[in-house]
């Protein structure tokens, strides 16, 4: 699937739409960001509640497509101008991140 | 002819927010090097991991990261307390970080272990009260 049928997802507020024709490869869960850098796959989208800058650097690490941020957590300003930077899409959802991650499995790998 | 190349960073210790940059930083320099995506990985992990633990526990330190044909050498020396038990800190799961640090995902007790998986050489150099000098090679 690709970057843009998750930004088209009704559930999601976009934060940063970062390159919407990227191929999407897996989806990822996780909120221990040492888990997450070591796991996270390289152009996933990557569901958690864990929004701080050091969430924007690992993904930038992993080469994270897309950090889709559940249960209404968000980012500030400066982490999303360089996640801007970086090409990498920040979404919103006020859903719970295995309700969020199913949707996006229906949308694009059921 | 010596073709090393030779990069320098200086780790802040306050500044937990910018920890990243410097593994950041050599990724895309090793990208522009055309180097293999899979040991660029191995590096970032493995950097960003030691650049974490230097800001958690060390106040910051320095990282010197050297690639050669046959491997990337990346040291990472701080002034921070040592490590009283090194078996101890390998063990996954094992941590003495802050609750603070902890509240942002870190201080799981993965930081060493995830060092040693992602690299093909790991040296750990330590003295209470001194510091610590850790020493990774990733082989291309």
């Amino acid at each position: 699937m690709k970057l843009k049928q998750i930004l088209a997802l009704p559930c999601c507020r976009i934060l940063v739409e970062g390159q919407p024709d990227r191929e999407i490869s897996k989806i990822f869960c996780c909120d221990l960001l040492s888990i997450a850098m070591s796991r996270a796959p390289a152009d996933g989208v990557w569901v958690t509640v864990m929004g701080n800058r050091n969430t924007l650097a690992v993904a930038s690490l992993t080469e994270t497509a897309c950090i889709v941020l559940a249960e209404g957590v968000t980012l500030d300003e400066d982490t999303l101008g360089k996640a801007e930077e970086e090409g990498i899409a920040i979404l919103a959802t006020d859903l719970p991140v295995f309700d969020m991650a199913l949707k996006i499995y229906q949308e694009g790998f059921a | 002819m010596n073709d090393t190349l030779t990069f320098r960073y200086t780790i802040d210790g306050d500044d937990f927010t910018r920890a990243g940059e410097a593994s950041s930083s050599v990724k895309n320099k090793l990208k522009q090097l055309g180097l293999d995506s899979d040991v660029i990985r191995k590096v970032a992990i493995a950097m960003y991991e030691g650049e974490i633990n230097m800001v958690i526990h060390a106040d910051g330190g320095e990282i010197t990261v050297s690639v050669s044909d046959s491997d990337i050498t990346m040291i990472l020396a701080d002034r921070g307390p040592g490590i009283p038990d090194v078996d101890q800190a390998m063990q996954e799961g094992f941590s003495t970080a802050r609750p603070e640090v902890r509240s942002l995902g870190f201080g799981a007790g993965m930081g060493l272990p995830n060092m040693k998986r992602y690299t093909d050489e790991m040296k750990i150099d330590t003295v209470i009260g001194e510091g610590t000098t850790i020493t990774m090679k990733v082989y291309i």
